[in-house]
């Protein structure tokens, strides 16, 4: 057996059942492999899109995405994807090729690296050097990414070892004495944290992705019903609980509902799950929750005093720590002052519904996202691209199920949306899978268009066509003294016709009702299509600029009930 | 309140460690005063002794993020006065004249260091201790003018039964 059938072998030893990649001089060996193997493979059509695709795979499946480039320029197109999983915990192991290893350092033809460029954006990395321990980094590169937190890991594949013949093939553990990740709460810190709630007339529970990597939702909503108490979430943590739900008041941030950014701060105590408090999701750091104590559960302990001090910090991961909650709590009586607490924000949730049945045209964005929300099923994933339509998406829709709404958060990656969608459909096939991108960062990946006509994959691509590169548009006229600098993105391409000429079926969409008639033919047909919507560029949608605080939103929400003004929902 | 401190890291002795080690420090915006690198009496394992310049909070954070660290095996803060901390240092002076030398040799008798090399115009000394004392000779000697001075930065270990 050569090294390249003995990475294959160990893939599928991990439960791989696809890998996403391009080819190239120092993979060929192992492309060669890949023959004769049942291995499945996707060829994308720009290296940037296989790790995308496999962040998606590994975001809608819970397990480890694997995408696999060339040396140099291949391993090089990697990085964007890297950084991008580095920075919302997904489990990815990048396969790289590499000159071989008598040339390394010599400036060889494609050579790269790459072991050093991705160092501060893995979890870690390997460098194959001996051809029969392929199949232990293998095993051991996924342990470390899809453990603890999870993250990417790098393994840099030099071609002669792809070639040589293993002398054995054996998995033995790689040693890893300083990675042992503390999975188990501390019964200590769950009893003290039982007596912060038990006194906490306003207690409100922010869910960050954590919640979702951890399969902690069932957990988190008992858990939440117990103590009786709100969640907010971070754009990671969408659908941790169902948004539909009362207690739920979605998402909090620069962008975030305004019941929650309104209300947060009159907390007086804040659990936070999962999440980074990120600025994105805090505003002004200096006057978050001023007077709220903070219980903080994250399996990372770098992140727990990061950037809120925290009272109780508790090092676990979020479904054990929750469930341990949830079996000391099978008694409790909440505290009387947060039940007046919760019904003021359910009724508030209600009482602040967004209009969003505008029949203006161009479409109102408001408008579109709840026409897709409306034509989605149950089990529908819906990836986002980076930009305006992203917070739109992120605002108005409701996601009700964990792993359904995959969106580039730390990295903020334009281009994500599309082949995040692409992995997504290849892991879930049953599920219908809708990405939504603006016509700025569709742009950056259009050419896989070309992938979803060969693998025949149904995946509806909605563009939210501004013609501006919407979010910095909008930053530029609220912000910027109205300074338009280079966000027109004029009128090229006809969108339409680039599906076309890759052989998928596409639709201008320009009033409202035919979003959501398109889809659900689309859902039921069981068909790839592109929809160009053709949106308002100058709706904007209500923000928290940077560097003020939470509840200091620029821009006025239209509420179903008219009376009302953003300043009634922090009454 | 940014203040030195001196943190010994217990680590994989292979390629790439010292690399990820002084990699995070700088991506975390933090400064290395010195380090010093060696084998440790742990097979296969190295010790990196590192002076860094931060605050608490930040000294925190940069310890979480080391711990995260696959190939950081141990962690640990060594106090002053719990510590022993030794620096090596090689110092080359000028002795232009038969009595700078004499002087030389004499301020080298006091403060326990060794003359490792000697030429016609200037003697090359070996100090060893507390960066404090490798300072106070350094300024002791800076008249007879300086040539070259080359230090490893500080090692240190726990005292005692400290571990
Ligand atoms: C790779 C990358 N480049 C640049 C940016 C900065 N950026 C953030 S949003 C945005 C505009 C996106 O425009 P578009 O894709 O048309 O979406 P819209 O905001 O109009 O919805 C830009 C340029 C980014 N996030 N990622």
């Amino acid at each position: 057996m050569n090294g390249g059938e003995a990475i294959l072998k160990a893939l599928k030893e991990q439960d791989v059942d696809t890998i996403f990649g391009y080819p190239g001089g120092s993979v060929i060996p192992l492309y060669d492999s890949l023959y004769d193997d049942d291995l499945r493979h996707i060829l994308v059509r720009h290296e940037q899109c296989a790790v995308h695709a496999a962040e998606g795979y590994a975001r809608a499946s819970g397990k480890v995405g694997v995408c696999l480039a060339t040396s140099g320029p291949g391993a090089t197109n990697l990085v964007t994807g890297i950084a991008d999983a580095n920075m919302d915990s997904t489990p990815l192991v990048a396969i790289t090729g590499q000159v071989n290893l008598s040339a390394i350092g010599n400036d060889a033809f494609q050579e790269a690296d790459m072991i050093g460029i991705s160092m501060p954006v893995t979890k870690h990395s390997y460098q194959i050097t001996n051809v029969d321990s392929i199949p232990s980094i293998v095993k051991s590169s996924f342990d470390i990414a899809k453990s603890g937190r999870p993250g990417p890991v790098l393994i840099d594949f030099p071609k002669e070892m792809q070639q040589g013949e293993l002398s054995k093939y054996e998995t033995t553990l790689i040693e890893t004495p300083g990675y042992n990740p503390t999975l188990k709460g501390n019964i200590k810190q769950v009893t003290k944290s039982i007596d912060l709630i038990k006194k906490a007339s306003n207690p409100i529970i922010l869910a960050g992705g954590g919640v979702i990597i951890s399969g902690a939702s069932e957990q988190l909503a008992k858990f939440a019903k117990t103590i009786n108490a709100p969640v907010v979430t971070t754009l990671m943590g969408k659908g941790a609980v169902p948004e539909d739900d009362d207690y739920a008041l979605g998402m909090l941030g620069m962008h975030g509902r305004l019941v929650a950014n309104k209300n947060i701060n009159k907390s007086d105590l804040l659990i936070a799950i999962g999440c980074r408090f990120s600025d994105r999701t805090t505003g002004k750091i200096d006057e978050f929750i001023p007077n709220a104590k903070v219980i903080h559960i994250d399996v990372d302990p770098a992140e727990i005093g990061k950037n809120v001090d925290v009272d109780i910090p508790i090092v676990g991961d979020a479904f054990n720590v929750l469930k341990m909650f949830n079996d000391k709590l099978t008694k409790y009586e909440p505290n009387p002052n947060s039940i007046k607490w919760l019904d003021e924000l359910k009724a508030k949730k209600t009482k602040f519904s967004l209009k969003t049945n505008y029949d203006t045209t161009p479409l109102m964005p408001q408008t579109v996202i709840s026409e897709i929300s409306e034509s989605l099923t149950e089990d529908s994933i819906v990836t986002t691209d980076v930009g305006l339509h992203q917070m739109f998406a992120a605002h108005y829709l409701n996601v009700n199920k964990p792993r359904k709404f995959i969106s580039s958060g730390g990295l903020g990656t334009m281009g994500y949306g599309f082949p995040a969608a692409i992995g997504a459909k290849v892991a879930c096939e049953d599920d219908p899978v809708i990405a939504i991108c603006g016509d700025g960062g569709f742009l950056m990946v259009s050419q896989e268009l070309a992938t979803i006509q060969s693998y025949d994959l149904p995946i509806i691509i909605t563009i939210l066509d501004n013609r501006k590169l919407g979010m910095v548009y909008q930053w530029q006229n609220l912000l910027y003294n109205k300074r338009l600098s280079q966000t027109d993105l004029g009128t090229v391409p006809d969108f339409v016709k680039l599906a076309e000429s890759y052989g998928i079926n596409g639709v201008n969409i320009t009033k409202p009702g035919e979003t959501k008639e398109v889809i659900k033919n689309a859902i039921k047909d069981n068909e790839a299509i592109l929809l160009n919507i053709d949106i308002q560029k100058d709706e904007f949608l209500p923000m928290v600029p940077p560097g003020a605080a939470i509840e200091e939103v620029i821009g006025e929400y239209n509420f179903v009930d008219e009376s009302l003004s953003n300043e009634d929902a922090a009454k | 309140m940014c203040t030195t401190h001196t943190i010994s890291i217990l680590v994989e002795h292979k390629p790439g460690v010292l690399q990820k080690v002084t990699g995070l420090f700088s991506r975390r915006g933090f400064n290395i005063e010195s380090i010093t690198v060696g084998s440790s009496e742990i097979e296969n394992l190295a010790r990196m002794v590192i002076v860094v310049y931060a605050d608490n909070k930040g000294l925190e954070q940069v310890k979480k993020q080391l711990n995260k660290l696959v190939d950081v095996i141990k962690i640990q803060e060594l106090h002053s006065n719990s510590s022993v901390k030794r620096e090596l240092c090689l110092i080359k002076v000028q002795t232009k004249d038969s009595k700078a030398r004499t002087e030389v040799f004499q301020y080298t008798d006091v403060f326990r260091c060794n003359i490792v090399d000697v030429c016609d115009n200037s003697v090359t000394i070996e100090v060893i201790g507390h960066p404090n004392k490798i300072n106070a000779f350094i300024k002791l000697l800076k008249h007879y003018g300086i040539k070259k001075i080359a230090r490893t930065g500080p090692t240190a270990v726990a005292r005692g039964s400290a571990n």
